[in-house]
């Protein structure tokens, strides 16, 4: 991955900058890919399987299903279905990232988009300024590194980490969320008003289980950002937009 | 390795990367509406708001522990401490917690 990144011109700084940036990601991937291949031996998956499936499939809320779905005795064409619907919201993610995408080549860039989950979307979104390839990659590669090699971990030890720190752990991507989101909000009421709205929406669609959660994130996040730009755009006027 | 499972994760593996690929490929170099764009700029903070609620409500046995933690990482991003000691420090905040209880 290094390789690539030299090759198509960008900085190593970046892809240090990257690594850096993953940093949280990493250690909040650790407990909850321990608990995977852990599970994953208890479903009766091999160690090469479970580590298989973190390197090819890296996400984490459609491989955990995988499991429930695999001891249910699910079809493999429902168990791949429901992948899908969980993850589709990647695509919307995806969409965003691209306004602010520096021109890479397109095959870096089908590289990079491998690697995009919720946690590496959200440390690329909020940073300044335009996203490099390298920049992507080094985020990308710590957090899947730390993804694969606990997954495995877990298997083999077969055993999490004691339970108290198990529980703490369990905050950390949340935190990571939070981390990124509070200084962004300082900068403006509009981030406040998205966050909050998606969150309220979010709550509901969950609370009265009227989605399944790959649809609720994707329709509370749509939902937010086209009403709030919508509002924002009728009180302006169009101003906004005749200005550019 | 069983060969069942082995096309399951490769059925699982493409349908994860076609989503998170698309965009790249569809809207290339396309100057989309202006309106879209914006749309597209709210993503991020809308997403990290549906990311963050209800989840980290669940995390523990009650919804205490988790707004425990979320409070926790709230005001050290609010004190502008960098992500990773946001991240170490709830962590550090519900282990004590849960050793106190």
């Amino acid at each position: 991955m290094t390789e690539i990144a030299m090759k198509e011109q960008t900085s190593p700084s970046d892809f240090k900058k990257g690594l850096h940036s993953g940093l949280s990601i990493a250690i909040g991937y650790a407990p909850i890919a321990l608990t995977f291949g852990l599970l994953a031996k208890s479903t009766g998956l091999t160690l090469a399987e479970t580590v298989m499936m973190s390197m090819i499939v890296f996400a984490g809320a459609s491989q955990y299903m995988s499991l429930t779905m695999l001891t249910l005795g699910t079809s493999i064409f429902e168990i791949i279905t429901t992948t899908f619907i969980v993850n589709i919201r990647h695509f919307l993610m995806s969409a965003a990232l691209n306004e602010k995408a520096e021109d890479d080549s397109t095959l870096s860039k089908a590289v990079y988009s491998f690697g995009i989950t919720d946690e590496t979307f959200s440390i690329a979104a909020v940073k300044e300024g335009k996203i490099t390839a390298g920049y992507m990659l080094g985020v990308n590669l710590i957090a899947y590194a730390s993804w694969v090699v606990f997954s495995g971990v877990g298997h083999v030890i077969g055993a999490s980490i004691p339970a108290v720190l198990q529980d703490s752990m369990s905050v950390a991507l949340y935190a990571m969320f939070i981390g990124l989101l509070v200084p962004s909000m300082k900068k403006g009421v509009k981030v406040v008003i998205l966050a909050a709205t998606s969150a309220c929406l979010n709550s509901i669609f969950t609370v009265t289980e009227s989605l399944s959660t790959g649809w609720s994130i994707v329709a509370a996040t749509l939902i937010s950002a086209v009403v709030v730009e919508a509002v924002q755009y009728i009180k302006e006027g169009g101003r906004k937009y005749n200005e550019q | 390795m069983s060969s069942e499972i082995m096309w399951m994760i490769i059925g699982m593996g493409v349908v994860t990367y076609l989503p998170r690929l698309l965009p790249f490929l569809l809207f290339k170099g396309a100057e989309l509406p202006s309106f879209v764009q914006g749309v597209l700029q709210n993503v991020p903070y809308a997403t990290l708001g549906a990311l963050i609620f209800p989840g980290v409500l669940f995390i523990g046995e009650d919804i205490w522990f988790g707004l425990l933690g979320a409070s926790a990482a709230f005001i050290l991003a609010y004190l502008g401490v960098n992500v990773i000691f946001v991240v170490l420090g709830s962590i550090a905040c519900l282990a004590v917690y849960s050793y106190l209880i």
